[in-house]
């Protein structure tokens, strides 16, 4: 069994952050990351494509990533990638599979910094091949040089799908036309929290700079789009919406990339037991986390947009803190020395999520993504309906717990990560009571796909219980 | 679906998909491999046999999976490529045997 200081779980920005400071306070460290290279996936393949041809057209703030994985790669941090974590439980042992083989990590504090996924929005016709996320065709471009092969359609809201059209129309591809999902008066709404928000101007203004190149371009925009439907047999052939106003449209598409945001990876908190919070405004969960982000577990701590959604500058900022605050606990780093130096990152944070309330308002996602049609496949492994979920409810008032034992719907390989929050929605609204009430699935392991070939490898000599 | 922004590809290798030699390039995951082929899918589900794609490419929707030099249920969008590999689109249920 390897023992260590601290393990951390994930390599993306506030991973990376965390092992640097945590080796400068002389911690042993281990990084495990299911990610081939360090990044995360704001940086995917950063090492490799940042100097190239490719890097260029991604930008700026993906190039800032080639200086942080140097100093993550001469930290000292062992770091191994391709790891799957699949189970984690006090004391703390994390078991984890790589090249074929699992074994066992003991480790005295732990940092979880597994980010954030895509929000789960479900459609009819969303399980078709042709229908990808947003995000899934930026890291195609960023690890593979891929784009759709012809003109796309984009239907989402937020800041990634327009800075991945303005990537794809610099990189030569085409856009057939961009369906804008946010719903009528959210900047209105937003606008109170503008002044807040003017510390991250450069933020603010690259935004716009996209919307603007987006329009020198000639992309055609959609506004207020409320429903879409993806159609086809055994892909998609054609995407059907519907705007606020009741405009209706058929059109045909080989490539439908979708976006509503994203959430924090919750599972291994979960799994952990750390207590977590529901956040109106993201309509997620949210881990609580004191001011150094330790969780309400001893000595585990969440950094990063695991955290809560605050962009790959926070997720640095984050894991420095975290990091010290261990460093603290295991004894290696005064209680002063370690407020003195997280001091000027907390200011660097604070600016960092004066943004949000602004962006969390204007981008919050519009209501059908949490109300799908009957006619719609909620559980994308186990092939559950919103129906099937919606007939449920009249048998009592079941939790997901319930509706998982019921239907397999969050049973599958994901394990919920694309069917949770869409039950969780479903049965608030059919029961009539807040979805913080209603709660998630319990976590329960293998928190990936385990073989028998590989539990057996675990080393004979542990005792596993 | 997709294409490469480059071709022909540089330092192409051959991988194998359902038998097929196919050009991939180092770096690149399985799944960006199969959005390229004419038919791009992955696999069936267990439940109705429908086809899936890969969809998410960061690991949380476990569509890419397939089966990778004899081992089932894979997931494509962490898997990197490298010369010879053995891809084939599982079909429904995974077998014990894999």
């Amino acid at each position: 069994m390897s023992e260590v200081d601290l393990l951390i779980v994930g390599a993306g920005p506030a991973g990376m952050a965390a092992a640097v400071t945590a080796r400068q306070n002389g911690l042993d460290v281990l990084v495990i990351d299911d990610q081939p290279a360090p990044g995360g996936q704001i940086w995917r393949s950063v090492e490799t494509v940042a100097a190239t041809k490719r890097g260029a057209l991604l930008g700026e703030a993906y190039a800032a990533g080639q200086a942080s994985a140097a100093a993550f790669r001469a930290s000292g941090a062992v770091y191994e990638p391709g790891s799957q974590l699949w189970q984690i439980e006090p004391g703390f042992r994390a078991f984890v599979t790589r090249d074929r083989q699992a074994r066992v990590i003991k480790a005295r504090a732990v940092i979880l910094a597994t980010g954030a996924q895509e929000r789960p929005a479900p459609f009819p016709g969303w399980t078709l091949p042709g229908v990808l996320t947003v995000g899934a065709a930026q890291i195609l471009l960023k690890n593979a040089g891929e784009i759709p092969e012809k003109p796309v359609w984009i239907a989402g809201s937020g800041p990634l799908p327009l800075l991945y059209m303005t990537q794809l129309l610099k990189a030569g591809g085409r856009v057939a036309g961009y369906l804008d999902t946010t719903p009528k008066g959210r900047l209105m709404a937003a606008l109170p929290h503008l002044p807040g928000a003017l510390g991250a101007m450069g933020d603010l203004l690259k935004g716009l700079g996209w919307k603007a190149a987006l329009k020198r371009a000639g992309v055609p925009v959609v506004k207020h789009v409320a429903e879409i439907e993806a159609v086809g047999t055994d892909k998609v052939e054609q995407l059907r919406y519907r705007t606020a106003n009741g405009r209706e449209a058929i059109v045909s598409a080989e490539v439908v990339l979708v976006h509503e945001g994203v959430v924090p990876s919750i599972h291994p908190p979960l799994a952990l037991g750390c207590k977590v919070e529901w956040s109106d405004v993201q309509a997620c969960y949210v881990p609580v986390l004191d001011s150094w982000g330790e969780s309400s577990q001893d000595y585990v701590f969440v950094a990063g947009d695991g955290a809560g959604i605050a962009g790959a500058k926070a997720a640095e900022l984050r894991g420095h803190i975290a990091a010290l605050r261990a460093a603290v606990k295991l004894g290696r780093l005064g209680e002063g020395a370690a407020d003195e130096r997280a001091a000027p990152l907390r200011s660097s944070l604070g600016r960092e999520l004066a943004l949000r309330p602004f962006l969390d308002t204007l981008f919050a996602p519009r209501p059908q993504v949490f109300a799908p049609p009957d006619e719609t496949i909620v559980c994308r492994c186990e092939e559950v309906s919103a129906q099937e979920i919606r007939d449920l409810v009249k048998l009592g008032r079941p939790g997901p717990n319930q509706v998982k034992a019921f239907t397999r719907a969050g049973m599958g390989p994901c394990q919920g990560r694309q069917c949770g929050y869409t039950i969780t929605h479903i049965l608030a609204q059919a029961e009539n009571r807040p979805p913080g009430e209603v709660g998630f699935y319990r976590v329960r392991p293998p928190l990936k796909p385990v073989t028998l070939g590989e539990l057996a490898s675990l080393d004979q000599q542990e005792p596993v219980a | 679906m997709f294409r490469k922004l480059h071709e022909p590809l540089t330092e192409a290798i051959t991988i194998y998909v359902d038998g097929a030699p196919v050009a991939a390039e180092p770096g690149e995951s399985v799944a960006a491999v199969l959005l390229r082929q004419k038919e791009a899918w992955s696999r069936t589900t267990p439940v109705t046999q429908s086809r899936r794609a890969p969809y998410c490419l960061m690991g949380v929707c476990f569509d890419c999976l397939a089966k990778v030099d004899g081992v089932a249920s894979v997931q494509t969008c962490l898997t990197m490529v490298a010369p010879g590999m053995r891809i084939e689109r599982q079909q429904g249920k995974r077998s014990l045997s894999a």
